[in-house]
């Protein structure tokens, strides 16, 4: 049920099943037959960690979304309420209790996830409702396993909350989450991290083990290092266009909690004799991680790669269901069909796979294959996909050129062409009134690849934006300029240009099919956050004081104790396993680029990557936004 | 060593011994007559109360504590009501209930801890009885009250009080009750002459005991066992019947021909092979069993039964005794000419002691039988039983002579019985007074010994243990340093100074100390100073705050509250000072915590935007009073109301000196203000704008583009522009309504460089159109 989760280095699953244990804890003290009450928020995170059979075992009859009024009706003894420790959610919850059924009392429990509020209680009791509840408990929810090598704290709006309101409570979780982290994977002996919020982590981590000192547990530390970043640091990485499989789909689809739902077209079931069924409506739900054989080896290719990945692995299933016409003896044939289950598994993972590759394709329309082709011109790779026909490549060219377009201006932006006027190819973006958030995207691009655009751009811009989509957005783009994303330019010299040659960020011979460096990822665009990363294992960080003194926010480096006996020793040619956690999100890509560092031959390191939020370009920036809705009458 | 057995008496197939514990330490007048005792089960202490009867303020009752030798620990008058019943809950308190239901909790050293009542009705109605039980969730406390009803609660630190239902047919006192738990929940067994009922929250059950001999015709005793599981009852005729508590089975019925009532009457431990009970007359003790024998001890003073795990303590007023079942490893061992491996062990040793050969003949035997392993292990447990170090010494010796011959023999066994019997020695030292059975420790766990040695203040004993039994810090030596620190905060005689430095150099290398909770004792004996500085070596932040709080020292609380970086903490000071402080103060300290400030202003965009205002105004954070004039208007559905909040953002924004942000509102605010003066006209032909708009103007034009472009073609209105982009537009629908003005609007607002195309286009038009 969770073997994605042992295929890494290190095994998250004791992680999960400590998460588990807690929860099925606490279902028995609530003993009887149960209702949960869910803070609809909550049950993808969740998902992650138990399904419904787990419940049911525990004798969860029940379950509804929490929301104002009356809890629908139950046979059951026990009422919980699953929920953030939030205000609003408390204020409902009030109301649902006070609504029960006073001649049929109902034993009522409240679980905060992941972590008791004094405040909330508060405000129970001021609603008059706390003494209804017969357990108030916590569960300590702070990282997910997500993957054999990832783990999120599913925290939305970290970002938002740090940077533009100055809300560390996700911090707090986040350290909390380490130290439960180290609880059962030993002492982290070194910390290193870069910025504002990492130092605030590192900080209460270091606080918390003062506090904890006497009841450590004696293991032996499996991770090396931890390195905790900012996403301040690197504000550009998820505004670029991430182009890794993975990357795509999140970009298009969106991944929420490992799962992506797809239009339904493309997945009907075409059985032969059948004729024309009816196209399912309902979007296809998939779940994506490692567990899944192909999808953990195209993840993170780049989508130029994943062609050939796809039609090499055709190759290898239909040769292998040919081989029943080799089995001839009674022992090949047994072994053959003991095989089927496997090869089955296998095909329709790559029916799948070859659906959602054409789903990209068409929503990125042919300029993708433009891109492609442009690409392959550049790169003289001129053997193509063979999912991707001649005749569309030939049609292509004259096709909307959109995506391309806007790739090429991220890419300019990136190299720094131009950064410093206002950008035709975004001012016709406006004018043809594309999605906002693309806009915003770009435009924060342009800003950070400038270290700020001049006053008279910028205000250009903003005015545009708000001409064509409306004053209501004023508000967004202030919190844009308070997180730093857009900003005037300041006397300081841009330095982006200096920070992009020393970091090696932009990469003019990006191999996309056999990449040597991690800037496959961008098609030329290696993620900055990855970069620091890289360095920091070799040759280290002292290399590059000046582009860290460069970068916002303090960059250290603390060291804890472990006890004596507990020192690793490590074999020769064995590997350092390191714990990269991005504050304020993570994407795809750069998960993908620090993947290729640990599988890189002579790295020395693998990564195991802990993040507030999976987050790309789209999600991010709506994070941020602040779009009052029109009410006029 | 010849004598063990001197002390054993059979009852059927078992032995029974009874062994001197101490010499009473106390120097009683009059023994144990007219006092009230109550003694705690696992050796604890021992309460007295003299003349509980009497009520005049000349002559008080004196309370006294004792330790189990009878070592004085408290003694004091008891100035209170008439007391009922003495009890001791599970943590060593003294419970003393009296006669108007009130009852009164005090420490092992006298000192008085709280009180509560057991209800209206009971001091209503007087206590007439009471009893003091414990059950899984705690010490309770059952009373029968002057009404014949009975009160329960049954765990004292959780009062929830039960009164259960009447029993019928009851004119006076029953003759006797007991307190049973059966189904996780307490019931009461009540006797009222023959008849049996059983009380719980709902019912009252009458019940009839298989095989009661029909010669009786009243109950007059009852206990119950430690377990709850056995039940045993003495009737009028002399009989003692004996089964399980829940009235299914009897396991046997004695007659102790005495027909007189006895004074006391306890179960032996169940955790034996044969249960049995004890009934105790004025000098006259009967042990019954599951055979029709008894056997009889002479008592020569008042005494009473405390009953225990595997045995019965008696107390009388110069000895402490334990009555118990012969372990069977010691009866092996002692029983006269015993076979028993054990047996053949220590007789060989005692050879090898002598240096004779026969040593090696009996060890020969059991090796023979290969039963050596056999022979140490019942030595090792038999060790265990003893009381006498001398015994226990023997045992143990040649438990590990027989060690010797054998090879891979587990050491566990031997080495923590060693351990265990020197912590047992210590602590049933006369000077200590806890006599405790291997049985009892096991099953009490050192954890709870280690309680009870602090509740004694024995803080270097049990330091010792900790140390000598390996527990792990955080149990134990931090845990018993931190009940010290507690103790010692409240020596009034000391300075703060001299009591700090104290406790940090004693506890400065203890891991896991909480100094919040010393602290609080510390604030609670009225040392707010000694708390504070106790407090500075608190590591964990976040506990300092709830006791700073309490102390009013709110500045510090919040940057404590700060430093822990709990949000939520940093939420409660912040709340908990509002409520506090008057508003500008409040403001006032929050300006200095930005953190808790920003978090402040996240509660309050939530909850209470009005005391944002204010919090903006108090900063002239004007920038961020203009955001927040901008979010209301949208609220607002009146178009008035939304032009003046806009109007209140422009101030802020040209307050705060941003230019831009003043300018897009006060074209905005135009725009919603055309709307009001041609309000009507919108409303009409909102649809039919629409229409045209989708049937003459480019797609990409919405819907506030199309007003844009209606004010604009129509009114000439100057100010608003129509972007570059939307000039394309504007030149395709006014040549294609062919209307001159519009042309020419459009035309002026072309540049030459860049939109001459468009130019070239529009002149034609508006040639055509002049032409018309």
């Amino acid at each position: 049920m969770a073997s994605h989760l042992f295929c890494g280095r290190v095994n998250l699953n004791i992680l999960r099943e400590a998460a588990r244990k807690d929860l099925r804890e606490f279902l028995d003290k609530c003993s009887g037959s149960k209702a949960i009450v869910w803070d609809e928020y909550l049950t993808g995170p969740f998902g992650l960690i138990a399904q419904y059979s787990l419940l049911k075992e525990h004798e969860v009859e029940k379950m509804f979304t929490l929301k104002a009024g009356r809890i629908p009706s139950a046979a059951v003894k026990n009422i919980v309420f699953f929920v953030r420790p939030r205000l609003e959610l408390m204020d409902i919850i009030a109301e649902n209790v006070a609504s029960e059924d006073k001649l049929q009392p109902r034993d009522v429990h409240i679980l905060f996830v992941p972590r008791r509020s004094l405040l909330c209680e508060q405000r129970l009791k001021e609603k008059g409702v706390l003494n209804s509840f017969t357990n108030i408990d916590e569960y300590i929810l702070d990282l997910i396993p997500y993957d054999g090598d990832l783990l999120s704290m599913e925290s939305e709006s970290s970002f938002r909350e740090c940077y533009l309101e100055n809300d560390q409570t996700s911090l707090y979780h986040a350290a909390k989450g380490l130290m439960n982290l180290q609880a059962l994977y030993g002492t982290i002996p070194q910390i290193f991290g870069k910025g504002e919020c990492a130092r605030h982590v590192a900080n209460m981590m270091l606080r918390m083990k003062r506090e904890f000192a006497g009841s450590q547990t004696q293991i032996l530390p499996v991770f090396d290092t931890l390195l905790l970043l900012d996403r301040n640091v690197d504000l550009l990485t998820p505004l670029a266009t991430q182009l890794t499989y993975e990357g795509l789909i999140d970009e298009i689809f969106g991944i929420t909690n490992g799962y992506v739902k797809l239009p339904p077209e493309k997945f009907a079931q075409k059985k032969q004799g059948e004729g024309g069924k009816e196209l399912p409506t309902e979007p296809k739900k998939l779940q994506l991680n490692s567990a899944e054989e192909l999808y953990a080896e195209i993840r993170d290719k780049n989508f130029n790669a994943v062609g050939a990945a796809l039609s090499k692995k055709a190759k290898i299933i239909s040769a292998a269901f040919e081989e029943r016409h080799n089995a001839k003896t009674v022992g090949e044939i047994k072994q053959f069909v003991s095989q089927l289950p496997h090869m089955q598994a296998a095909r329709s993972s790559l029916a799948n796979h070859t659906s959602i590759a054409e789903l990209i394709k068409d929503i990125t329309t042919d300029s993708w294959l433009y891109f492609i082709l442009c690409n392959m011109v550049r790169n003289a790779h001129l053997n193509m996909p063979d999912v991707f026909s001649q005749t569309a490549l030939l049609s292509c060219v004259s096709a909307s050129e959109d995506f391309f377009d806007s790739l090429t201006v991220e890419q300019e932006f990136m190299t720094g062409v131009d950064t410093d006027k206002v950008s035709t190819y975004i001012e016709d973006c406006i004018a043809q009134k594309d999605p906002l958030i693309k806009i915003l995207r770009l435009v924060c691009m342009q800003s950070v690849c400038n270290n700020g655009l001049k006053q008279k751009v910028l205000d250009y811009y903003k005015k545009e934006i708000l001409q064509t989509y409306g004053y209501k957005h004023i508000l967004t783009l202030k919190n844009l300029e308070k997180v730093g994303l857009l900003k005037p330019q300041s006397t300081m010299r841009n330095n982006y240009p200096t920070i992009r040659k020393t970091l090696k960020l932009w990469m003019e011979d990006a191999n996309e099919q056999n990449p040597n460096d991690i800037s496959y990822v961008y098609s030329g665009y290696a993620p900055l956050s990855v970069r620091l990363t890289q360095v920091l294992a070799r040759p280290g960080w002292r290399s590059i004081e000046e582009v860290l003194k460069m970068l916002p926010g303090p960059h250290f480096e603390e060291r804890q104790q472990v006890p004596t006996g507990l020192h690793k020793k490590r074999q020769p040619g064995e590997n350092r396993t390191t714990l990269v956690f991005f504050l304020g999100g993570v994407t795809y890509a750069e998960i993908a680029a620090l993947r290729f560092l640990s599988n890189m031959e002579d790295s020395g390191t693998e990564y195991i990557i802990a993040a507030t939020k999976l987050i790309n370009g789209t999600s991010w920036i709506k994070s941020l936004m602040d779009s009052p809705e029109e009410n006029l009458p | 060593m010849a004598f063990v057995t001197a002390n054993w008496n059979p009852l059927g197939e078992a032995f029974y011994r009874k062994i001197e514990l101490y010499e009473m330490g106390w120097n009683l007048k009059d023994g144990l007559r007219e006092c009230l005792v109550a003694a705690a089960p696992y050796g604890g202490p021992i309460s007295l109360l003299k003349g509980h009867n009497r009520r005049s303020p000349s002559d008080r009752p004196q309370l006294e504590i004792y330790s189990s030798s009878g070592l004085p620990l408290a003694s004091f008058p008891w100035k209170s009501g008439v007391v009922k019943q003495l009890g001791w809950t599970v943590s060593d308190d003294l419970l003393c209930v009296q006669e108007d239901g009130t009852v009164l909790v005090y420490d092992l050293l006298g000192g008085f801890k709280r009180h509560f009542s057991m209800g209206n009705e009971v001091s209503q109605s007087q206590v007439l009885e009471t009893k003091i039980f414990h059950s899984p969730y705690g010490t309770g406390v059952a009373i029968l009250t002057g009404a014949l009803r009975f009160t329960l609660a049954t765990n004292i630190d959780d009062i929830k009080l039960r009164r259960l239902p009447e029993v019928p047919g009851l004119q006076g006192a029953p003759s006797c009750w007991a307190v049973l738990t059966q189904d996780r929940q307490s019931k009461v067994l009540v006797a009222n002459g023959s008849h049996l009922f059983i009380l719980d929250n709902t019912a009252c059950t009458p019940v009839t005991p298989p095989g009661l001999s029909p010669q009786a015709s009243s109950i007059v005793h009852m206990c119950v066992s430690f377990s709850y599981k056995y039940l045993a009852l003495l009737t009028d005729s002399g009989h003692v019947w004996m089964g399980t508590s829940n009235l299914k089975e009897k396991l046997s019925e004695v007659d102790t021909k005495i027909k007189t009532p006895p004074k006391q009457m306890a179960w032996y431990g169940t955790l034996l092979l044969f249960p049995s009970a004890v009934v105790m007359w004025d000098g006259l003790l009967i042990v019954v069993g599951e055979c029709k024998e008894t056997i009889q001890y002479h008592l020569d003073d008042d005494s009473i039964l405390v009953p225990e795990l595997d045995g019965v303590r008696i107390i009388s007023g110069t000895h402490h005794e334990l009555l118990q079942e012969v372990p069977g490893a010691c009866e092996e061992i002692f029983k006269i000419a015993s076979m028993a491996p054990g047996a053949l062990l220590l007789e060989a040793h005692k050879e090898y002691e002598k240096e004779s050969q026969k040593a090696d003949e009996y060890l020969r035997e059991i090796k023979e039988q290969s039963l050596l392993s056999e022979a140490v292990r019942q030595c090792v447990e038999a060790a265990g039983h003893e009381h006498e170090p001398e015994t226990q010494k023997t045992l143990l010796r040649a438990a590990s002579f027989g060690k010797c011959f054998l090879s891979n023999f587990p050491p566990e066994q031997f080495v923590s019985m060693c351990r265990d019997l020197r912590v047992l020695n210590a602590v049933r030292d006369y000077t200590v007074g806890i006599p405790l059975t291997h049985t009892q420790f096991k099953q009490m766990t050192v954890q709870v010994l280690i309680d009870r040695l602090v509740y004694r203040k024995l803080y270097p004993l049990a330091i010792e243990i900790c140390r000598y039994l390996k527990t792990p810090e955080y149990q134990g030596v931090s845990r018993v340093l931190k009940h010290w620190a507690c103790y010692k905060v409240q020596q009034k005689e000391e300075s703060d100074e001299v009591i700090a430095k104290a406790v940090s150099v004693k506890l400065a290398d203890a891991a896991g100390i909480s100094y919040s909770e010393i602290a609080t004792k510390a604030y609670e004996s009225g040392r707010t100073e000694l708390a504070i500085k106790l407090l500075e070596f608190e590591p964990r932040s976040g506990e300092q705050v709830p006791l700073l709080l309490k102390m009013k020292k709110s500045p510090l609380a919040l940057s404590k509250a700060i430093e822990s970086g709990d949000t939520d903490l940093v939420y409660t000071v912040v709340m908990y000072l509002k409520n506090e402080l008057n508003r500008g103060d409040f403001f006032m300290m929050l300006r200095n915590q930005p953190v808790a400030l920003s978090l402040y202003k996240q509660f309050c965009k939530h909850q209470e935007q009005d005391t944002l205002k204010d919090l903006f105004n108090q900063d002239d954070d004007h920038e961020e009073l203009g955001n927040l004039y901008v979010k209301a208007s949208y609220k607002d559905q009146r178009l008035e109301a939304r032009i003046a909040l806009l109007q209140s953002a422009v101030d802020e924004y040209y307050k705060a000196k941003n230019e831009f942000s003043a300018k897009t509102t006060e074209d905005e605010m135009r725009l919603l203000r055309f709307q009001r003066l041609t309000g009507l006209w919108l409303h009409n032909n909102l649809q039919c704008t629409l229409s045209i708009q989708k049937s003459f103007l480019p797609q990409t034009f919405d819907q506030k583009c199309t007003l844009l472009f209606m004010i604009k073609t129509k009114n000439h209105n100057k100010y608003c522009c129509l972007s570059h982009r939307d000039m394309e537009g504007a030149a395709e629908a006014a040549i294609e309504r062919r209307n001159e003005s519009e042309i020419s609007t459009v035309l002026s607002r072309c540049s030459a460089t860049t939109d001459h195309l468009l130019m070239e286009r529009l002149n034609r038009a508006k040639a055509t159109a002049v032409k018309k």
